[in-house]
């Protein structure tokens, strides 16, 4: 039999309650942690865009404790201008990294990737931990900033130059803020780049017996390819916010350009670029939307194969779809840059591949909805959030068409109209994923079933709820309503505050919502169905093992790996399926080898 | 590519993941599938994740210097310290002696020789030509600084001080590589793979190096 021992897992069941729970080396702990982080990350998030959708409609609403957090910012509870973009900021940077990044890939990807290709654990148990604690310290840097004097940094979670790179000279918060939000960040790379150095080992090198490549689960080759971008985006960010730190505490210039007189105080540096920052962060940003948005493709795949009960018309192709949305992720930044000064012939460079990464885009969606034709899904909690997310990312994916357009760009950019579309396409629909996964891999996770009931009431107040705040997003933007304002002064913005208004409402009403699923998490975490090994007769690996599965995943025996993950819709001895670890031969009509 | 079966190189039977018991039975189908009897070693293919990202991040760095050079009328090119090229005589030497202590190394787990002394002798030379090197870098920043040439002087030094000093750090990091496979090679415990994964990110510093090297002389 095939002893895996030279590289298998360098840690031994743990037995101290600190090794188990706290400092462990377990990808599956490290997982939950992760989740835990994400989760933690979420709920702060949503709470600062409460506060923000209300200032938005009620502009000299009094918000109850914000005094208490920042008396300069919104004494006697109103906000200023400034602490709104503080806390759009903070919004902005804590979901895209500790929510959008951490849980579909970090979280799912570290509980179930080792578990998907038959390891005991990842290869480097140890960097693992390493880097859910670099990650958490990251997170209590971001959130230290709110307790300064002057706050967080105000610059947007994209934190263009120069307004970021001069110090507290363009504002509260933009001194200490700006440093701590840069050192936090650049940890926050460190951390994913131990992560994807785990993962791509693992996908590469600790497959079992009889997993081929194209034997993987979709979810795990999203998980690979989103740790191949996450490789190369985080390690271009990280240098870049060293750049900014060295500007705003060692006095060189590298993003801040000569002359600039800011509240009539001379600017001393001088000879920077500040399109450079820009191009480095985009550089990173754009597949950095990618990294949110792929495992949430993959878990859908896995997801709706199981409940579908039938093949996908093409696994290979998803599979390439998803490399094709990787490689091209890196060729289409510019499109952030239109309306920035670049050379119009740049623009035209970057737009075309933005329009052609909508081809494997649209290949996927129709993959998912032609395979779904015909079959009888099984509706539960986890399928519809994940036809949500299908819905979502078609909703959201096709605004980007207009914006892929320099021409229609320079009217849309920095309107609504762009945060209807990022929002929908990226928070809502890896949301509606991560929800999906939530629901579909709790009963591995916990040993015990969700509350159906609760589930799909969540989905329905999510769903509807998210249409009627994000789909009036785009009327806003059409009209000229500009982003990143904290109150609408202008005589053409004066009729938006209704509309304004009505989004508040529902985005209260959606935000109630989410504290179903919180309750719905705890209460059946303890007093939840118990579930079985296999409740949903799925194939992958996942499904073969106890629930939960033990420390090393496999009970010491090794996996063996006879078919490929997705073999639904064919007679066996146990059903309508056949798990790839069963070396029971059935009748099919294509397999992967 | 991960799913070819690799030929492993000779070495000791009992070093190999299967203990010398050949390849285990094909498994799948029956229609004789080729199973992955050996895989890579997971700190093989780490290794080269790792150079890809600090590839990457030298990359920014560079494009950064490219466009600062070229955004403003304020840079000021200044002549390397000399030492820089005595520096780099030292790392590539401390190539060598690593490729020196690899091969006592390869010989004494075949146990051909049994005496530890002589790898470990020459990765301790490695060790210290490595701090050579860093001790070097930093007498030619003290050698610009009395030149007065400080991190935020100009943008040349600016990029100097941050190409060299984010080198050095990776190559106090290779340093702790290499004296976790001294360790482990003192216990007997070493493996190839751990070996071949410090020797790799080690070389990869010097050929670093080089680059950095010709890029501060060819622009600054």
């Amino acid at each position: 039999m095939h002893d895996t021992s030279a590289h298998a897992v360098q840690h031994h069941a743990p037995t101290s309650f600190i090794r188990k729970h706290v400092f462990s080396l377990d990808h599956k702990v490290i997982g939950k942690q992760y989740y835990a982080l994400a989760l933690a990350a979420a709920l702060i998030g949503m709470v600062l865009s409460w506060i923000m959708r209300i200032h938005l409609g009620w502009a000299n609403a009094a918000i109850p404790g914000l005094h208490a957090l920042s008396p300069n910012g919104a004494p006697g509870g109103v906000l200023t201008p400034e602490y709104y973009l503080q806390l759009m900021t903070m919004h902005g940077t804590i979901m895209v990294f500790f929510v959008l990044t951490t849980a579909p890939f970090a979280a799912f990807g570290n509980y179930f990737l080792p578990i998907q290709v038959g390891a005991e654990d990842m290869p480097f148990p140890r960097f693992n931990m390493m880097s859910f604690w670099v990650t958490f310290t990251a997170f209590l840097v971001l959130v230290a900033s709110f307790f300064l004097g002057d706050g967080p940094t105000l610059g947007g979670w994209t934190q263009y130059a120069p307004l970021n790179a001069i110090g507290s000279a363009s504002g509260p918060g933009q001194g200490l803020g700006v440093v701590l939000w840069m050192i936090s960040i650049a940890l926050f790379c460190i951390g994913q780049l131990l992560g994807s150095l785990n993962f791509i080992s693992t996908t590469l090198d600790l497959r079992v017996k009889g997993m081929s490549l194209m034997r993987l689960p979709l979810s795990a080759w999203a998980w690979f390819i989103t740790s191949c971008m996450g490789l190369t985006a985080f390690s271009v960010l990280m240098p870049a916010c060293i750049l900014v730190i060295l500007d705003h505490v060692a006095g060189t210039s590298f993003f801040v350009a000569s002359g600039l007189v800011l509240n009539d105080q001379v600017i001393p540096h001088s000879g920077g670029s500040t399109l450079l920052w820009q191009h480095l962060f985009w550089f990173f940003g754009h597949p950095e939307v990618y990294i949110a948005i792929v495992p949430g493709i993959g878990i859908v795949s896995h997801i709706l194969l199981a409940n579908m009960r039938k093949p996908m018309l093409s696994q290979r192709v998803l599979i390439y779809c998803m490399g094709a949305l990787a490689v091209l992720s890196y060729m289409v930044y510019g499109h952030h840059m239109f309306v920035s000064g670049m050379n119009p012939v740049s623009a035209l460079a970057f737009s075309f591949p933005t329009l052609v990464i909508t081809i494997p885009a649209t290949i996927t969606v129709l993959i998912w909805v032609f395979s779904l034709y015909g079959s009888r899904l099984r509706i539960n909690s986890a399928s519809l959030f994940a036809l949500g997310f299908i819905s979502m990312f078609v909703s959201g994916g096709v605004s980007g068409f207009f914006l892929a357009q320099p021409s229609i760009d320079i009217m849309l950019h920095a309107t609504y109209f762009v945060v209807g579309h990022f929002h929908m396409v990226m928070g809502v629909a890896a949301m509606f994923g991560i929800f999906a996964g939530t629901y579909f891999w709790f009963p591995k996770m916990s040993g015990r079933m969700m509350n159906e009931t609760l589930g799909k009431v969540h989905f329905w107040l999510s769903f509807v709820g998210t249409y009627c705040i994000f789909m009036p997003f785009h009327y806003l933007g059409l009209v000229g309503n500009i982003r990143r304002y904290s109150t609408f002064v202008d005589d053409f913005l004066q009729p938006l505050i209704p509309v304004h208004r009505l989004i508040t409402v529902a985005a209260l009403i959606t935000g109630a919502a989410q504290l179903v699923f919180v309750y719905n998490l705890i209460h059946s975490r303890f007093r939840g169905k118990p579930a079985s090994d296999n409740p949903w007769e799925a194939t992958s690996l996942e499904w073969s093992t106890a629930t939960p599965p033990p420390w090393d995943n496999f009970g010491g025996k090794h996996p063996v790996v006879y078919h490929d993950p997705y073999q639904y819709g064919v007679q066996s001895s146990v059903g309508d399926y056949v798990m790839q670890a069963s070396p029971e031969q059935v009748k099919t009509d294509h397999e992967e080898k | 590519m991960a799913t070819t079966v690799h030929e492993p190189r000779h070495l000791d039977p009992r070093r190999a993941p299967d203990h010398g018991n050949g390849g285990g039975e094909n498994s799948a189908d029956g229609d004789r599938r080729l199973a992955l009897d050996y895989s890579p070693p997971p700190s093989s293919t780490a290794i080269w994740v790792v150079l890809f990202a600090i590839s990457m991040m030298f990359a920014a760095f560079t494009s950064a210097l490219v466009v600062r050079k070229g955004s403003s009328m304020d840079w000021r090119t200044f002549k390397l310290p000399s030492i820089l090229f005595f520096n780099t005589l030292v790392l590539f030497a401390s190539s060598v002696s690593l490729e020196v202590s690899r091969r006592r190394i390869a010989l004494f787990m075949g146990k051909v020789q049994e005496q530890v002394e002589s790898p470990t002798r020459w990765l301790y030379v490695t060790l210290c030509l490595g701090v050579l090197f860093v001790a070097g870098q930093y007498v030619a920043w003290s050698q610009l600084r009395g030149e007065g040439l400080y991190l935020a002087t100009n943008p040349s030094s600016s990029f100097f001080y941050v190409l060299t000093v984010t080198h050095a750090l990776h190559v106090l990091g290779g340093l702790g590589g290499l004296i976790y496979v001294i360790r482990k090679l003192g216990k007997s415990s070493l493996r190839r793979s751990t070996l071949e994964a410090a020797a790799r990110y080690w070389h990869f510093m010097d050929l670093l190096w080089l680059y950095l090297l010709l890029l501060l002389w060819v622009k600054l």
